[in-house]
């Protein structure tokens, strides 16, 4: 019995994000749960108060942004672009999902750098793969492809070996 | 012939030979690689020192760090395109004679990764020498490449018209 406590505790586990539903319900659009994991879709207005909260608020703590995703669902879908922040508390062990759909003609969300610093290449190799821009980053250049490349490769109209 | 039997009775010690033979032979002796391990393809490099392989048999186990000391480029491994500038400036900075080893199918045609990211073949940046088929060749296949060099080594002119001007 003691062991099995033992595992629960040790094994990362998705928050409880009902707290941040009421409190930003202008950027939250809603709170999605499968398999256990708990996904936050929200908008970009209001985004960056909304992760402020995340790090700071003592009981949820997300001190760490582990990974930035991109989604393009196809040139046909309306909105085209999402990005999935992947947050992670070291201090309780547990993670957040929180996704934002971007228009193509608007492919801009507002950068995390004031919030984590990680974000300054995550963000730039977001925009780098999908051409999605990030209003207030310090230095959004291509990160893994040469400067001087053309076109966003992991976009679905892409051609797969390039232009 | 005439000449050559007459000085080995008058001065045993001399031997004689072509210019050509004789410098190429110096050259192919001890061809010196370039460290340029990209990727899994540099471990079986590595492997081709060992004591089991020893490339030190065919004179080519001084690796070097830096190009200017270095008669070969072994590219092992994929090139892709933001390497590809860095990789034409170390090929740059041999000297000449220099002589370039293709390793694998990767850094010969791109392999597997038909991607947005790798050069479709590193003949498109280096004029190669030698292609080494295989994911990856085995120290013995590299091993024959450099024999390979060896033999083309041999077949070189060693002053040519633009040399003499």
């Amino acid at each position: 019995m003691a062991d099995e406590t033992e595992i629960k505790s040790s094994t990362p586990r998705y928050a409880d994000a009902s707290l941040v539903q009421a409190r930003f319900a202008s950027t939250i659009e809603e709170i999605t749960e499968a398999l256990g994991e708990v996904t936050v879709i929200a908008k970009r207005e209001g985004l960056v108060e909304l992760m402020t909260f995340l790090r700071d608020e003592p009981s949820l703590r997300f001190n760490y942004l582990s990974d930035i995703g991109g989604l393009d669902l196809g040139e046909f879908a309306t909105p085209r672009f999402a990005v999935a922040y992947q947050l992670y508390s070291l201090e309780h062990n547990h993670r957040l999902r929180v996704k934002v759909f971007v228009d193509e003609d608007d492919a801009a969300l507002p950068t995390m750098w004031g919030v984590w610093k990680t974000s300054n290449w995550l963000e730039r190799e977001i925009y780098d793969m999908f051409g999605v821009s990030f209003d207030g980053h310090p230095d959004l250049r291509r990160i893994l492809m040469p400067a001087d490349y053309e076109g966003y490769p992991l976009r679905k109209d892409f051609p797969i070996k390039g232009y | 012939m005439g000449l050559e039997t007459k000085i080995g009775e008058i001065l045993p010690d001399v031997l004689t030979t072509r210019l050509d033979s004789l410098v190429n032979w110096a050259r192919k002796s001890s061809i010196w690689p370039a460290t340029f391990g990209l990727a899994c393809c540099a471990i079986e490099m590595m492997a081709m020192t060992d004591a089991r392989n020893d490339v030190a048999r065919f004179g080519a186990e001084v690796f070097r760090a830096s190009p200017r000391q270095a008669d070969v480029m072994i590219v092992a491994g994929r090139v892709s395109i933001k390497m590809a500038p860095v990789l034409r400036r170390i090929y740059d900075q041999m000297p000449e004679p220099k002589w370039v080893i293709s390793m694998g199918v990767c850094a010969s045609a791109g392999g597997v990764f038909n991607n947005y990211a790798i050069v479709q073949g590193v003949d498109k940046v280096v004029p190669v020498d030698v292609f080494v088929p295989g994911c990856p060749p085995r120290p013995e296949g590299l091993i024959w490449a450099i024999m390979k060099l060896q033999e083309k080594i041999e077949r070189e002119k060693v002053f040519t018209e633009e040399s003499a001007a």
